[in-house]
């Protein structure tokens, strides 16, 4: 009996150690990249292959989700707004749960499953074959050179997508709302013109931003110590269970901070 | 040993663990400027812990690893930085950047590190991979080389700075053993040409002794011996006896001569 509470405890024990470690650990790696990125030298080359990778190749996949959202919106507000005959504030109703909160959301979950997996993998098989150490040993700094850009080219393209979402899902929105469900066209527009304000704007700015920062801290952090994370260790395998891991991790992550920043700026 | 230089690399009581298991016990050992060191040993016996230790990409649990007689765990990211312009690393699974090709490869460090300009890195990278016996490759992708092609690449990119201490993490493990002399040659060669320090770990005994200046053997935590060859291969140290015994067989201790 003793012996079991004991093991009880030392579970808890080696599990709150564990959590301690990671969250320190990837919160000095987090300093560290931002330091390596404000220091000059700043190179512009690798940070356009970055928004490239991260940014444009992601788009046809964000156009694709933010219209299929915002059509999914269409006709779910148009339902629940029809019972109390409320149709016209269809417009306002789709604009204001895309910019300020699934646009955001939603860009960064894709971006997570598209770039910070990608991401995790690639950092994670670097030092796994002695790639980091090697950048070490030649004196370059791996957070500038291999974090830094990433950083950078997540927050430049994050907002950008979110942007592309949102316009995307309210013309997708439109498709429905209008021309299928015999919505008025100026009370769609008129609505959004209305009740979207800069505050809600920025909200999405804010998001957006905290969601960037979220998916590099998490995405890259957990491919840099692919040696010391629990699911990871050397090999395939390791790299394999830590990006599965740094993917629900950022993206539970990005939920949880979703709430917290609409529960502060509201 | 020879005392007429200062060591440039000094390893004092080095210590080191991980989790339970005890890597080094009190590992001491001298690097003597412009000779070739092969560090030999079991596998698993802490050869390349001992390596990354003088790379600084390890810290000592306690002692110290002097470079040049400062301590490579206490610098400060600058000191270090500048200590380790002067070195060249090839790594046991070469590390070359497989996202580039093999002429960004080994062009990365005189971009990042030298404000050269782009004709004068071609050339000093053509002539580099020239030293290597490598041509035609400068547009391929590192997966795209043999086990043996990339090595030489790893070697071209850690001379490309003309380092004053170079590092081989067993540079031929993996390769056959034309490929293996081959290496041999190449190394002999650069090393004739460049003057160089060398720190090589190799499983490869006794032809790796051929290269060497000094055999140490890393046994139970610590360097055994550390001595020329030909002392080496008559040393008393029962480790040293056991290992020269299981790699070269009967004949070489009972005459006790070099190969």
């Amino acid at each position: 009996m003793v012996a079991a509470c004991l093991r009880g405890f030392e579970f808890l024990g080696d599990w709150a150690l564990y959590y301690f470690n990671l969250t320190g650990r990837m919160g000095l790696f987090m300093l560290k990249a931002v330091i390596a990125t404000i220091m000059p030298p700043y190179k512009w080359e690798p940070l356009a292959n970055q928004i490239h990778f991260i940014g444009a190749k992601s788009l046809f996949v964000i156009l694709f989700t933010g219209a299929f959202t915002g059509m999914v919106l269409g006709l779910q507000g148009y339902y629940s707004l029809s019972q109390f005959g409320s149709e016209s504030a269809l417009g306002s109703a789709i604009g204001l749960s895309l910019v300020r909160e699934l646009g955001p959301v939603l860009t960064a979950l894709m971006v997570t499953g598209r770039a910070g997996s990608a991401i995790c993998a690639e950092i994670g098989i670097m030092r796994n074959t002695e790639q980091i150490d090697a950048l070490e040993c030649m004196a370059i700094d791996p957070f500038k050179f291999l974090i830094a850009p990433k950083l950078v080219a997540a927050i430049i393209s994050v907002p950008i997508l979110a942007a592309f979402f949102n316009v995307v899902g309210i013309l997708g929105g439109y498709l429905i709302a209008v021309p299928v469900l015999g919505v008025n066209e100026g009370a769609y527009f008129q609505g959004m013109y209305q009740s979207v304000v800069w505050d809600d704007l920025y909200m999405g700015l804010v998001k957006s931003f905290v969601f960037a920062v979220i998916i590099i801290g998490i995405c890259a952090s957990k491919g840099f110590y692919v040696h010391l994370d629990r699911a990871g260790g050397f090999g395939a395998e390791g790299v394999s269970r830590v990006t599965t891991s740094a993917v629900v991790l950022s993206s539970v992550a990005i939920l949880v901070c979703d709430y917290l920043i609409t529960a502060i700026l509201l | 040993m020879n005392e007429q230089f200062e060591p440039i690399i000094k390893i004092v009581d080095v210590e080191k663990s991980f989790g339970k298991q005890k890597v080094l016990k009190k590992a001491n050992l001298d690097i003597y400027p412009g000779k070739a060191t092969v560090i030999v040993g079991g596998s698993g016996s802490g050869k390349s812990v001992l390596l990354k230790h003088m790379l600084g990409l390890l810290k000592p649990d306690s002692g110290q690893v002097l470079i040049r007689g400062k301590d490579i765990a206490r610098m400060k990211k600058k000191e270090l930085m500048e200590v380790r312009r002067d070195m060249g690393v090839l790594f046991q699974s070469s590390a070359l950047f497989d996202s580039i090709t093999v002429y960004e490869n080994v062009a990365l460090p005189l971009r990042e590190r030298t404000k050269l300009k782009e004709d004068e890195i071609r050339k000093i990278v053509e002539e580099k991979l020239a030293l290597m016996d490598l041509h035609g490759v400068e547009e391929k992708y590192p997966a795209q080389l043999s086990g043996g092609m990339r090595k030489r690449v790893g070697l071209a990119r850690a001379l490309v700075l003309n380092p004053k201490i170079v590092f081989l993490d067993e540079p031929t493990t993996g390769l056959d053993v034309k490929r293996s002399e081959e290496i041999y040659r190449l190394f002999h060669d650069t090393q004739l040409k460049l003057g160089y320090t060398a720190v090589i770990v190799s499983h490869d005994a006794p032809k790796i002794f051929k290269l060497a200046d000094y055999v140490a053997l890393v046994a139970d935590g610590k360097i055994q011996e550390c001595l020329p060859p030909e002392d080496f291969q008559t040393s008393e140290n029962p480790y040293v006896k056991g290992f020269i015994l299981a790699t070269m067989g009967e004949i070489y201790r009972g005459e006790g001569e070099s190969l």
